[in-house]
């Protein structure tokens, strides 16, 4: 992804697509990205399956507080297999177009229902599973979820939090152990 | 260069650098037996382990293809994964959790205990308990153990309160942190565990025992060890007497190599120990290798391995802390009052995010379902319920030769139909689990099916009689006296037990026997 300096050269040629979107006023992706207008450049796909791909994400794992640009990541992703793999470049065109123009704009209600009669098919559970690895590996969505990611380089959690739940109940020493660097070892 | 020359007929062969292979290999070349030791992955160190989890998982996970067939749901859900293996120096030593679990006494006479069950494969072990106790119990003491030989339980994490309170609530009576082969406190030149989650992506600090970083370099240091990383077995030969001669493989090039041996020793994970056996198929063995009995590859267990997840409206933060540090062992007995034969364990388990939305959730979970559990992530818990399968004759490791390795040997197809008693046992663990959660007040349980299986056990089986398996008690072929299986093939029955500590005993335990074996000049 990148500021959205490459559209006019996309625009010009034509043949495969090009996302762009705004990041929300806020938004703490803004902090991993440049500018809050992003431009995903599509090397195989068009604006058209893009955008319905990015519906199609969006219909599988919503998060309706998370911006299009992680989601658009999926689309990336996407795009790049079906650039190098032409039975997967067929299999998302075959299903881009089985869902038809209208499922961009469509209800949330008619969205599930259309993803819903596809549910059992090549096309949905590869989307499916691109959606999944895509979405939740990217550390853009890692705050939104609250994940910490690694903390390997922060020295672990040993003294930073690793039990610091106090809603319940500590355990009895017996069926846990002592907290060795925490000086009660 | 090689340490040991190719023609050296003296050396022992290990295929194989895990939990059986790299033991076995520090136990063989301490006593100055010299080892070559295959192993088909590359090498890394705690400097080298990824922290991203997707690139720990592609530098550390068996990724070339294996088909699935059968009912078992994993062959639906999972049908490009259908097991997670490690192809990495240490093997599955490296991405294990450190659950160090004993088999229990009547597990191993899981025939006389649960008697003749429909459908099932079942026969007791070969080996006396009290035997296979003392090799526990020098296992223990060698991975350092927690909660055994005064090593101390790892202390209580976030997740781990959370399922305490619940096994407590509903009258769980052993529960606790584990028997972990993670150090609670710094021991054997290796660190304390810093709680920082990440165990299966290869532990940064080295905390969690691994033959990667223990039983391989101190077989280094006796000067006895050629350990080939990114060399791949793919035939072990034999000579007219019937008798392993040597090992064809790979290596790092993709050039064909030949090393000689006395004794060849297969560690490669149920899987690929079954896949090698089979491709080394000749005129005198058409069946492939140890396998006159055509047992190798049948029996196939691998635990009624799923999970159940919990949903709570208030912080757990399950990421951080010990990955799988919390264990209940009251339904370990066999019981059948249940509705089946046999235990299980039921597992503290947590996932990072992309893994629990790929692997930990249920597969067809996805819409506004997903979208609740995920937005939640920061206040699940989960649990792995860990259940003796039973073994099947028809549940087998086979060669798919419709699916050629980059070398153009035919992949391994697993076959399963689960047996009845295992679908009993999955609903009861995750049934307990459930009301688990509920006590500690979730909001939500989420249940998965099967997942793809690492505890893949038994396709080539000790036991008595010849024509129930592959290898003796002492994991040596009854076929072929030169040849071992020293992975978890070789065990009779799963027991509801994550198997590495069990592996590693019996490595132990067959390095005794080897060495006796060598001194004679029996083999």
């Amino acid at each position: 992804m990148k500021p959205n300096a490459t559209m006019d050269r996309r625009e010009f040629l034509g043949a495969t697509g090009l996302l762009t979107g705004v990041l929300a006023a806020g938004s703490p992706l803004a902090l991993f990205v440049p500018s809050r207008a992003w431009a995903l450049d599509l090397k195989t796909l068009t604006s058209g399956e893009g955008a319905t791909l990015l519906a199609v994400a969006r219909t599988i794992a919503p998060h309706d507080k998370l911006d299009d640009a992680p989601y658009a990541l999926v689309v990336q992703a996407l795009d790049s297999s079906a650039s190098t793999d032409a039975a997967a470049l067929a299999l998302l065109r075959n299903g881009v177009s089985g869902l038809g123009a209208g499922f961009v704009t469509a209800s949330e209600t008619e969205r599930v229902a259309a993803l819903k009669s596809v549910e059992t098919t090549p096309f949905f559970k590869s989307v499916r599973a691109t959606t999944l690895m895509t979405l939740y590996a990217s550390p853009l969505v890692y705050a939104y979820f609250g994940y910490e990611g690694e903390a390997f380089s922060k020295g672990g959690y040993l003294l930073r939090g690793f039990n610091d739940l106090r809603w319940l109940p500590e355990v009895p020493l017996v069926d846990s152990g002592p907290v060795f660097g925490a000086g009660s070892g | 260069m090689p340490s040991i020359q190719q023609h050296d007929s003296n050396a022992v062969v290990i295929i194989g650098s895990g939990a059986g292979g790299g033991t076995l290999a520090h136990e063989l070349t301490r006593r100055g037996i010299k080892v070559v030791l295959l192993e088909a992955g590359a090498r890394q160190s705690l400097a080298s382990f990824s922290q991203v989890p997707g690139e720990a998982f592609a530098q550390l996970t068996w990724l070339e293809p294996r088909t699935q067939s059968g009912t078992t749901t994993v062959a639906e859900d999972y049908p490009t994964l259908p097991s997670w293996t490690a192809k990495t120096v240490g093997g599955t030593t490296v991405h294990w959790t450190g659950m160090a679990l004993r088999a229990q006494p009547w597990e191993v006479r899981a025939r006389t205990t649960y008697g003749a069950v429909d459908g099932a494969s079942l026969i007791d072990w070969p080996v006396e308990y009290e035997e296979l106790l003392r090799y526990y119990q020098m296992a223990e003491k060698r991975m350092v153990v927690t909660r055994r030989n005064g090593n101390p339980g790892l202390p209580a994490s976030n997740h781990f309160k959370v399922f305490h309170y619940g096994a407590k609530r509903l009258g769980y009576k052993q529960v606790h942190t584990g028997y972990m082969a993670i150090n609670s406190r710094p021991t054997d030149g290796r660190g304390l565990c810093i709680q920082q989650g990440f165990c299966v992506q290869g532990c940064k600090t080295g905390a969690k025992w691994s033959t990667l970083y223990t039983e391989i370099p101190r077989a280094e240091a006796t000067g006895n060890l050629d350990l080939r990383a990114e060399c791949r077995a793919v035939r072990i030969e034999h000579g007219a007497d019937g008798r392993a001669t040597g090992v064809v493989y790979r290596d790092p090039a993709g050039i064909e190599q030949r090393q000689k041996a006395r004794v060849v020793c297969v560690a490669c994970n149920a899987v690929e120990t079954t896949r090698l056996l089979l491709l080394s198929e000749s005129a005198r063995y058409p069946n492939g290798l140890a396998n006159s009995s055509d047992q190798v590859g049948r029996n196939f267990c691998h635990h009624t391995g799923c999970f159940v997840w919990g949903v709570f409206d208030k912080p757990i933060e399950f990421w951080r802390g010990t990955t799988l540090a919390g264990v209940v062992l009251d339904e370990t007995r066999h019981d059948p009052k249940r509705g089946f034969a046999g235990g299980y364990h039921l597992e503290m388990a947590a996932l990072d995010l992309p893994s629990i939305a790929l692997a930990g959730l249920p597969q067809t979970l996805w819409g506004r379902e997903l979208g609740f559990v995920m937005d939640h992530y920061r206040s699940m818990a989960g649990i792995y319920v860990n259940g003796e399968d039973l073994p099947r004759s028809t549940n087998r490791i086979t060669l798919n030769p419709a699916l050629r390795d980059p070398f153009g040997l035919p992949v391994a197809n697993i076959h399963v139909d689960d047996h009845p008693n295992n679908d009993a046992m999955r609903r009861h663990g995750q049934q307990q689990g459930k009301l688990m959660f509920e006590a500690a007040g979730a909001i939500k349980v989420v249940m998965s099916r099967q997942t793809p299986a690492t505890h893949n056990m038994c396709a080539a089986r000790m036991s008595r009689d010849p024509k129930d398996g592959v290898v003796n008690a002492h994991g040596q072929a009854h076929d072929v006296a030169n040849l071992f299986v020293s992975d978890g093939s070789a065990m009779s029955t799963p027991s509801s037990a994550n198997p590495t500590l069990t592996i590693v005993a019996l490595a132990l335990r067959q390095a005794d026997y080897i060495e006796r074996q060598l001194g004679t000049r029996a083999i």
